[in-house]
């Protein structure tokens, strides 16, 4: 995509550690299209925040390029196309929400009302409160009101429902796909599966550093959102049970066998009939870590 | 200047009731601890200056040096809740932004200044308003290089380490530079190491009052020497603190 409004090209960044070099991001290249919404999944440490602070222009990358809307990320900032959640945060103190998302709306070109960005984060009746008197799922709305009353182009979130539960999340999704619909840009970093599959269109898979897979989000479900059934099935023929039906591969363990399965349920009823005696049953969801270890080889 | 982001910045400085309370209280609580007892002496310890004054410029410029570094303490503690990164992904630009800071250090400096301009008048300081002014302007250009530094140990250290480095700090300074009494005499090591610390030409603000030259050509050199050093490291400070903390 030639045309695309975000270019993320050949991107490379090390860090000093205490054993030598870190390499965080080792050739990242995506390119993102107004209006899409893309997630960046990964397990913690897979480099997400490290290509999100050079989206941002927070880094500058050791090789590589990045283009936000054509220009280079600080001059996409300066012009108040961006807004961003970054991953750590709390507010700074002595103001209340109200005063602190006017103070950030007033350094951008054409900001959104600051009772619309209130009540689209959800927090309209603690408009008065002070800073520092909020609870944890408040801070991360209000710090959601800080991102999104600048009306930018692209809002990019780092791991934005970390700090929130169940019905905070969901707030918060409902929120982001009310801010989507105005055509917006959004590029998330998550670690949940879940969240990618839900809320966004697109993911891009990342570990170690490298992208290891990237394209609908249906497809990536696919690939990573894998069962594994065991058994204990001694001396049985693996051949056999790899032919069933919902199954990709089996391996043995000892007296147990491993079955992975693209369909565990139709897996499970045609092991039950072919294998009566199959004892010891488990199904198990692949975490992320585990179906990224099996991508990644 | 984006002014409204100015106006809350300064309001929330001014929220901050303990620390308000604390920088602006205890140089006047000293002020008057020292000075109430020996105010009718006429020439301290040979500088020709009254010791009500003396102590009134050396007390202020260990006050308003304070105030300064005390951006350093804010900063500081922005950049660990993560504040400071926020707002460089804002239109916000690296000059606006130490702008507002140093912008900030003066406010707390001058609120500072005044309340001792005040207890100073309250224990017999009597200056000509020409006097008032010019001392005045020499303090506030002689806070210029503590505003830099200000911002810089606010990008170089964190909330647990800055106090430590501006109690130590300051009180270096402030012995140095001879607030609590003129330090080494009229030569020698001690006078030649204090004449280059930028405290010292703050508290030789109070010599307008003997008329003519309050700050030598020396002064000014030094605070300009001073000022872009501590300009370049603060600067250089900011750019390099981008990580996350």
């Amino acid at each position: 995509m030639p045309g695309a409004e975000i270019q993320l090209r050949g991107l490379v960044k090390s860090f000093r550690g205490p054993d030598g070099p870190i390499h965080a991001v080792r050739g990242v290249d995506v390119e993102i299209d107004a209006g899409e919404t893309v997630a960046l999944l990964g397990p913690n440490g897979a480099g997400k925040s490290t290509t999100i602070d050079m989206l941002l222009g927070l880094l500058k990358p050791d090789e590589g390029s990045v283009s936000v809307f054509g220009r280079e990320p600080a001059q996409a900032v300066a012009h108040g196309a961006v807004g961003g959640m970054l991953q750590t945060g709390e507010l700074i103190r002595d103001l209340s929400v109200r005063e602190l998302v006017s103070m950030i709306a007033s350094l951008y070109p054409a900001p959104l009302g600051v009772q619309e960005a209130l009540e689209l984060a959800g927090i309209g009746e603690i408009a008065a409160q002070r800073t520092q008197k909020l609870s944890g799922g408040q801070t991360q709305r209000v710090r959601l009101a800080v991102a999104l009353v600048s009306d930018p182009q692209l809002l990019v979130l780092d791991e934005p429902t970390v700090a929130l539960d169940v019905e905070g999340r969901h707030a918060f999704w409902t929120t982001m796909r009310a801010f989507a619909a105005r055509g917006k840009t959004i590029v998330f970093a998550t670690h949940y599966l879940e969240e990618a599959d839900a809320y966004a269109d697109r993911a891009v898979l990342m570990a170690h550093g490298a992208i290891v897979a990237d394209g609908p989000t249906t497809e990536i479900r696919a690939m990573v959102g894998t069962r594994t059934i065991r058994a204990t099935l001694p001396g049985v023929e693996l051949d056999g049970l790899q032919s069933l039906p919902g199954v990709s591969s089996a391996e043995r363990r000892g007296e147990a066998v491993v079955l992975r399965c693209s369909d565990s349920d139709a897996a499970i009823r045609a092991l039950l009939a072919a294998q009566p005696d199959a004892r010891d049953i488990e199904i198990a969801a692949a975490g992320l870590e585990q179906a990224f270890l099996a991508l990644t080889g | 200047m984006p002014l409204v982001y100015v106006r809350y910045e300064l309001l929330r400085t001014l929220r901050n009731r303990r620390f308000f309370l604390l920088s602006l209280g205890f140089p006047l609580i000293l002020y008057y601890v020292f000075v109430s007892p020996n105010r009718h002496v006429r020439d301290f310890d040979h500088t020709g200056v009254s010791l009500a004054l003396y102590y009134m410029v050396g007390l202020a410029s260990f006050g308003t040096m304070s105030a300064m570094l005390s951006s350093g303490g804010r900063i500081a503690a922005e950049r660990a809740v993560g504040w400071n990164r926020q707002l460089r992904i804002t239109p916000l630009t690296p000059r606006a932004y130490f702008g507002v800071k140093v912008l900030t250090g003066y406010m707390m400096a001058l609120l500072s200044l005044l309340a001792l301009y005040a207890a100073g008048s309250s224990l017999g300081v009597s200056l000509t308003a020409l006097e008032w002014l010019k001392m005045t302007g020499l303090i506030l250009i002689g806070l210029v290089p503590f505003a830099a530094l200000g911002v810089a140990i606010g990008h170089m250290l964190t909330p647990d380490s800055i106090g430590p480095a501006m109690g130590g700090g300051i009180s270096l300074l402030a012995l140095l530079g001879g607030v609590w009494f003129p330090l080494g005499g009229s030569h020698g090591f001690l006078h030649d190491l204090s004449q280059c610390i930028p405290s010292y030409w703050l508290v030789q603000a109070s010599h307008v009052a003997l008329g003519g030259r309050s700050w030598s050509a020396t002064g000014w050199g030094v605070m300009v020497a001073w000022t872009i050093v501590l300009s370049v490291l603060a600067v250089r400070a900011y750019r390099r603190d981008t990580g996350r903390i």
